[in-house]
């Protein structure tokens, strides 16, 4: 944050001093074409990409469009979020997968990144290799992920099942087909992704933290504990909040890892793969469809609210 | 075709980035397909006779290497026939499959591959197709009453040009059946005494694979046809019917007291790794289509394996088969030419048709009058099975809405096969909603 206020304020004053009396002059045309361009183009992007299609969205929500002419577009008012809400079955075990999602990534994944950082922020002998190692699932494309945990979980091949020694044999545990462990089986599979993009995160964190505060505290007597507790995580706040935000907007749009293992049905349920099986392909039903992506937005909105008034209200 | 996954639309791969922009994208896609317009002018480039020079269209989603070369194959064959230029255009097959809405309304080729079903009467209903009862006045006859059927559109006009077919039914390993001394079960009843037998004996008597949702729809599909007859299934696929009504529940009642028979890891596995427990003769039987015999690349285990139709139950014997066709269908585009006219009756010889086996031997050929000496003991046995039946079905996910075979049935029939419960109101109630869109 401190870089932002240093050079929005710098070149006001540069240009203070390169001439103050044509201060009140109106901009040129050069600079008017600079500005237009500058800020036209930006705009324009994001009205295309962002802010088009969640009106479209939004609109298509209260409609019946079997995506065919624009003619066959009717108005049903709030028939689709009677649907979802009544009808649909797998809506209500999707909220609440994403609730689970939402506290299991608050509180075990989150943290187990943040305690990789302390870690691998003391001076140990190759922590850029285990920094590394801890990133890369950050990194891997979707199909390997999905190769990846095929080779973790499957019954009869998979290393979980032969390490403990019941594959083959009738109680080996199905971890992707049995809707009793299936979601928990995921959200180790999501974790081992999050908590290294979390990691990251606060291994920058805790660079940007003044070397000084923890001297001060050492020399009052503070133990390691306290010293970390009371002191550097107080002095990541930024990053802190940064770390929440992230966390709640993971767990909402949370939907790859289902979807590489059984496209989001039989216990994996979660919102934004009910979004992808009503919006994409040939399950396309863009009413409701919408409709889940609309209310996904409305709840996101709040977390992104929060995070925008407190980034904005600190400034001032 | 090589992957029979994708003419069902079910490839748990289906993720590709373009599906990624359109979860972000929101309505971008679908709203760029509409913006893309329904100015199709028809091409009307021959008012004669196919008299050659022509050029022909043709959209493929035939993608995957070997059905690619057996089209390519037929088309060349018919280039030099008749003079005129076929020109493939070839679309990974989920691509193409998930972008046919906006494919068929912008400006899309003469003629595409597609398949029979709700979804080639749906295109029809809505304009987008041309139908083609002139090649099939000069071909029809060479197709069985089941093809011609599954052909013909809601307003009795041929819409589509089967090119092959694969049944579904029983596939097991004979060996293992000599072995225990199992005969053929021809009736339900006798299907589970097998069952039973079998389960004493150590196997699994069913191989049942969900995890992808789809394989379960194949054994409602039988179920309701043998006990509610071909029409009812077709009408209920449509929504003709109420999904909540006894008929219905009689069908999920009857499969209760065959899933205990079912792997009872269905749900996690893939259709593949069951037909590995088929080969492994851990199971004695397996419900699938024939393409099940793609997993069998040892040249023994494949020849010990054989084929029996779905047993007979209260209301039809075995007069239905499910047999998805493939084929092609005449875009808007080809309305008044007469090169994709003439096309579509030269795909409907039997000449045709063995250039497409002598490349692709996993599908059966159609015609009447096809070189049936080249086809396996095995896929003979399918042949006849099909040619045999007084109605062929597509599969749920082709003679449904797609919205109901994707977003509707495969939850439900995961839900059934987990715990033997379905709710037939919701599922009623999920129709009609869905069905009301189109």
């Amino acid at each position: 944050m401190t870089t932002t206020v240093s050079a929005t304020t710098s070149p006001p004053a540069r240009a203070e001093r390169a001439g103050g009396t044509r201060r009140s002059h109106l901009l040129t045309t050069p600079d008017k074409v600079t500005l237009v361009v500058m800020a036209g183009i930006p705009t324009l992007i994001q009205f295309v990409l962002v802010w088009a299609p969640m009106v479209l969205s939004i609109i298509l929500s209260f409609m019946k469009w079997n995506g065919l002419s624009l003619s066959d577009i009717k108005s049903t008012g709030l028939s689709n979020y009677q649907f979802i809400v009544k009808d649909y079955p797998p809506f209500w075990p999707a909220v609440a997968h994403n609730i689970i999602w939402l506290l299991f990534l608050a509180c075990v994944a989150t943290p187990l990144g943040l305690l990789l950082a302390v870690l691998l922020d003391q001076a140990i002998r190759g922590s850029r290799i285990y920094q590394s190692i801890f990133f890369v699932p950050v990194m891997l494309s979707l199909p390997l992920i999905g190769i990846i945990w095929q080779l973790m979980y499957a019954r009869n091949e998979g290393f979980i099942n032969n390490i403990t020694g019941i594959a083959n044999t009738p109680a080996a545990v199905d971890w992707f087909g049995n809707s009793s462990v299936n979601l928990w089986a995921a959200l180790i599979a999501a974790t081992w992704r999050h908590a290294g993009y979390i990691m990251v995160l606060y291994l920058a964190g805790l660079k940007g933290v003044d070397p000084s505060l923890r001297e001060a505290a050492a020399v009052d007597g503070a133990s390691a504990g306290q010293t970390f507790f009371r002191v550097v995580f107080p002095a990541m706040k930024p990053i802190n909040i940064v770390v929440v935000v992230i966390t709640i907007i993971e767990a909402l749009r949370a939907f790859d890892i289902v979807y590489i293992i059984n496209r989001g049905t039989n216990g994996l349920e979660l919102i934004g793969a009910l979004v992808v099986q009503n919006l994409v392909g040939e399950g396309q039903v863009i009413g409701i469809g919408s409709a889940l992506a609309v209310m996904l937005l409305v709840v996101s909105l709040v977390p992104i609210t929060i995070y925008l008034s407190r980034v904005f209200g600190s400034e001032d | 075709m090589t992957n029979p996954l994708s003419a069902t639309g079910f490839v748990p791969s289906r993720l590709t980035r373009r599906s990624l922009f359109a979860l972000t994208g929101g309505v971008t896609l679908a709203g760029l397909a509409a913006c893309t317009g329904t100015t199709t002018a028809p091409a009307a480039s021959g008012s004669g006779a196919a008299a050659g020079g022509q050029t022909i269209t043709v959209g493929s989603g035939a993608s995957d290497d070997v059905p690619k070369r057996a089209y390519q194959a037929v088309f060349d064959a018919y280039a030099k026939k008749s003079g005129n230029v076929v020109k493939v255009n070839t679309v990974p097959h989920n691509d193409f499959q998930n972008n046919i809405n906006s494919y068929l309304q912008g400006s899309p080729d003469m003629a595409f591959t597609w398949f029979a079903g709700y979804r080639m009467r749906y295109y029809a209903a809505k304009g987008l197709a041309t139908p083609m009862d002139d090649a099939w006045a000069a071909v029809g006859s060479s197709f069985s009453d089941g093809l011609a059927k599954a052909s013909t559109g809601d307003d009795g006009k041929k819409y589509l040009m089967p090119m092959y077919n694969y049944p579904w039914g029983f596939f097991y390993r004979k060996s293992v059946w000599s072995d225990k001394g199992y005969t053929v079960p021809t009736t339900f009843d006798a299907l589970k005494t097998l069952c039973a037998k079998m389960k004493s004996d150590g196997l699994i008597p069913i191989a049942f694979a969900d995890k992808d949702g789809w394989p379960a729809m194949g054994t409602f599909d039988y179920l309701n046809m043998r006990l509610n007859g071909y029409q009812f299934h077709t009408d209920l696929c449509a929504h003709k019917e109420s999904w909540d009504q006894k008929k219905v529940k009689d069908v999920f009642d009857n499969w209760k007291a065959l899933l205990p028979f079912q792997d009872p890891n269905a749900l996690g596995a893939t259709w593949q790794e069951a037909a590995k427990s088929l080969g492994d003769k851990k199971s004695g039987m397996y419900l699938l289509g024939s393409f099940v015999t793609q997993q069998f690349t040892d040249a023994a285990v494949l020849a010990d394996i054989d084929f029996f139709p779905f047993p007979a139950m209260a209301m039809e014997g075995q007069d239905s088969v499910e047999a998805p066709i493939d084929g092609i269908m005449l875009s808007s585009k080809a309305k008044g030419s007469a090169g994709a006219m003439d096309l579509m009756k030269f795909l409907g010889t039997p000449g045709a048709e063995d250039t497409y086996y002598s490349i692709d031997n996993s599908n059966l050929p159609v015609v009447k009058g096809a070189d049936l000496s080249k086809l396996t003991p095995l896929n003979k046995k399918c042949a006849d099975t099909i040619a045999g039946a007084k109605h062929i079905s597509q599969f749920f996910d082709r003679d449904a809405l797609p919205a109901m075979a994707s977003n509707v049935m495969i939850p439900a029939l995961q839900a059934f096969v987990k715990d033997g419960t379905v709710d037939t109101a919701n599922l009623e109630a999920q129709a009609k909603s869905l069905y009301a869109t189109q």
